[in-house]
């Protein structure tokens, strides 16, 4: 606190106290840890919005390779000695005389003439390789990274969404309608987690908009329970019946008194839903209820990668276990640092 | 105790009925009509109204959720769409094979996690702690696919030490030569976090005071850590246990599509790529009973295991 206090830090507003907000910042920058996850979790977002906005791995579907053109630093493949026949010299026997479609050759000269074909150079070798068709590994991983990203914010935010305005009703009103809430928690509670994602899954149906729907509808109940509970607390608390008293409404006690002071641990739950649901994603993708053929996450390159594996063709698993590795380890670094600078109670119990 | 028990099996029955209806409105709206995918494409209009009848799918919202309710209730399924077998029957050729898998992973996480915990958190801030510590939170980002690719390469395919995937009809076969690939890879891979939680737990107990007393009337620090610490510890650890158990039923459906295991997991897969509602329905709901029940049981053997339990 006194470094508030000091004059030079905020000359005329010694009366306030120092922000949750603020004192967070305070404590998270003196977090090395926490600063170097940011940092790498910041560079993927830019990224993501790089390929989002189509700088790169825009063309991360053409086939710029050979098949199974492995990484830069391993050098091309050797050709394979398989004793084909060998292509014959020298010009083409005339056949004109006895082919019946002789009188139609040069038809087909004046057609052929006409179009015009060019041999793209498939390159032998690509950054981090090629797959199965030809396709750059990186721009792939680049691409899975965006769809695998994108998914599990999203789904995060739905599910925070839902939880956060059921746990409120429910710890706000209390009474009838936090029972009436509670039955719908213990319905989605008793049901095993990945059996009633495969039961959405089945109805649902398959794309990328369907998996961030089932993930957000069925993962809210941790963070419902947790908003509950706060929203209990702070429901009795003075400034919230100071708020009753000089006639502020529900509705703004609720979300303009409350809600601003219990929203460090929503973002705490959220960050960490974030990295369960890109884990989730993953393995929807590889089961094949994920995104669809035509796009790319890292669970769909995993599922390639497993038959490719058995070849040899190594590279494609490790570039998508490497980008989801590192993403993940960042965002979970970073979401303890976030939950030590807000909520330093917790600090060191894990 | 009676009491109790009767308490909480009344409280019970709200939630199943939940359960109920949410699956049941769930593919009532939402999946797609049975008789369609039961006449399969070739079926002509009168065929599909006779199927919609044999369904009772012609009735209103209210009739057919009665008929719903008798299945759940006389434990009468039907039959799987896709495959024609009897849901009870495929209830009860699946689950052995789940156990025999799952049963030795549940018991092997707890076993193995629990002395590297111990010992961790008695060495806290030590370089092994940090490192175990680091090393379990990258493990932890990995993907669970890509420990089972890699080890099915590794173990199966490169070294040949065990069988890739497959299954037999011997449950002592399966448990010696099928089911130890399997119970290696996710006893690994659960490793890291369980290390992580059992550490939290220890920690805690090694802050409170009769640690310190024990350790001021000249204890021996295996004393402590095995008669006093450990003890206390095993509360919370076998809390955690206990509510891992439910799973055991629903089977790690990524082990048994990978390893192709016959388990209740990889039926219900199938069942969603095939739109076999009857099964998915069957197994939402009672799985979902399961599991409150083993809860119970939970409870129960904690108050028979630990006097200072208060049941309320």
């Amino acid at each position: 606190m006194s470094a508030v206090l000091a004059p030079a830090a905020m000359p005329g507003d010694e009366e306030r106290s120092e922000g949750v907000w603020h004192a967070a910042w305070r404590r998270f920058r003196t977090d090395r840890v926490g600063v170097v996850s940011a940092a790498i979790v910041l560079a993927f977002l830019l990224l993501i919005l790089a390929a989002w906005s189509g700088l790169v791995a825009q063309h991360w579907q053409d086939e710029v390779g050979v098949a199974n053109a492995p990484p830069t630093f391993l050098g091309p493949r050797p050709p394979e000695a398989i004793g084909a026949i060998e292509v014959p010299t020298g010009p083409n026997v005339d056949l004109s005389d006895v082919d019946p479609l002789a009188p139609r050759y040069k038809e087909w000269d004046e057609l052929a003439a006409k179009l015009k074909t060019t041999e793209t150079v498939k390159a032998e070798t690509l950054p981090l390789g090629a797959d199965r068709l030809g396709r750059d590994v990186l721009s792939k991983a680049i691409k899975g990274t965006e769809i695998s990203v994108f998914v599990g914010v999203l789904a995060s935010l739905l599910a925070t969404g839902i939880g956060t305005v059921l746990g409120a009703f429910s710890g706000f009103f209390g009474r009838r309608v936090g029972d009436l809430l509670e039955w719908l928690y213990n319905v989605f509670e008793s049901i095993p987690g990945i059996l009633l994602i495969f039961a959405f899954a089945a109805v649902f149906g398959r794309g990328i908009l369907t998996v961030v729907l089932i993930l957000g509808l069925t993962g809210w109940t941790g963070l419902y329970r947790q908003v509950r509970s706060e929203f209990l607390k702070h429901g009795a608390r003075e400034y919230v019946r100071a708020a009753e008293a000089i006639g502020a409404s529900t509705w703004s006690r609720m979300f303009k008194h409350i809600l601003p002071n219990i929203s460090h641990v929503i973002l705490v739950r959220m960050s960490l839903l974030v990295v369960g649901f890109i884990k989730a994603e993953v393995i929807l993708s590889y089961l094949g209820l994920g995104v669809g053929v035509e796009d790319v996450s890292w669970g769909t390159m995993l599922a390639e990668a497993q038959s490719e594996l058995i070849l040899g063709y190594w590279w494609q698993l490790a570039a998508a276990t490497l980008f989801m590795a590192v993403f993940v380890t960042a965002f979970s670094l970073l979401a303890d640092a976030v939950r030590d600078a807000l909520d330093p109670k917790l600090r060191g119990l894990e | 105790m009676a009491a109790y028990l009767l308490r909480r099996l009344w409280q019970m029955v709200p939630t199943i009925f939940g359960v109920v209806l949410l699956v049941f409105f769930l593919f009532k709206y939402f999946g797609g009509d049975p008789a369609e995918i039961l006449g399969g494409l070739n079926a002509t209009p009168e065929q599909i109204a006779a199927i919609r009848q044999q369904l009772g799918l012609d009735q209103p919202v209210w009739v057919q959720l009665g008929i719903y309710l008798k299945s759940v209730v006389t434990f009468d399924w039907g039959k799987s769409w896709a495959t024609n077998e009897a849901v009870s029957h495929l209830f009860a050729t699946r689950l052995p094979n789940t156990l025999t898998v799952m049963l030795p992973i549940l018991v092997l996480e707890a076993i193995v996690a629990l002395p590297i915990a111990m010992w961790v958190a008695y060495r806290r801030g030590s370089l092994a702690d940090r490192t175990i510590m680091v090393i379990s939170t990258v493990a932890l980002s990995i993907s669970f696919l890509v420990y089972v690719i890699v080890g099915q390469y590794v173990f199966g395919f490169l070294l040949g030490w065990f069988p890739v995937q497959g299954w037999s009809d011997s449950v002592w076969t399966n448990l010696v030569t099928y089911a130890p690939l399997p119970v290696l890879l996710a006893v690994t891979v659960s490793l890291a976090p369980y290390t992580r939680l059992y550490r939290t737990f220890f920690l805690d107990e090694l802050g409170h005071d009769y640690v310190r007393t024990a350790r001021a009337k000249g204890l021996t620090e295996n004393t402590i850590m095995f008669k006093h610490v450990l003890r206390n510890a095993m509360i919370p650890i076998l809390t955690n246990v206990g509510l891992a158990l439910p799973s055991v039923f629903v089977g790690s459906f990524l082990i048994e599509v990978f390893f192709s295991i016959p388990g209740l997991g990889r039926e219900v897969l199938l069942a969603v790529n095939r739109s076999d509602y009857p099964v998915i329905q069957a197994i939402a709901v009672y799985l979902a009973v399961l599991t409150m029940l083993i809860n119970l049981l939970v409870d129960v053997m904690f108050k028979l295991v630990d006097p200072r339990v208060v049941l309320k």
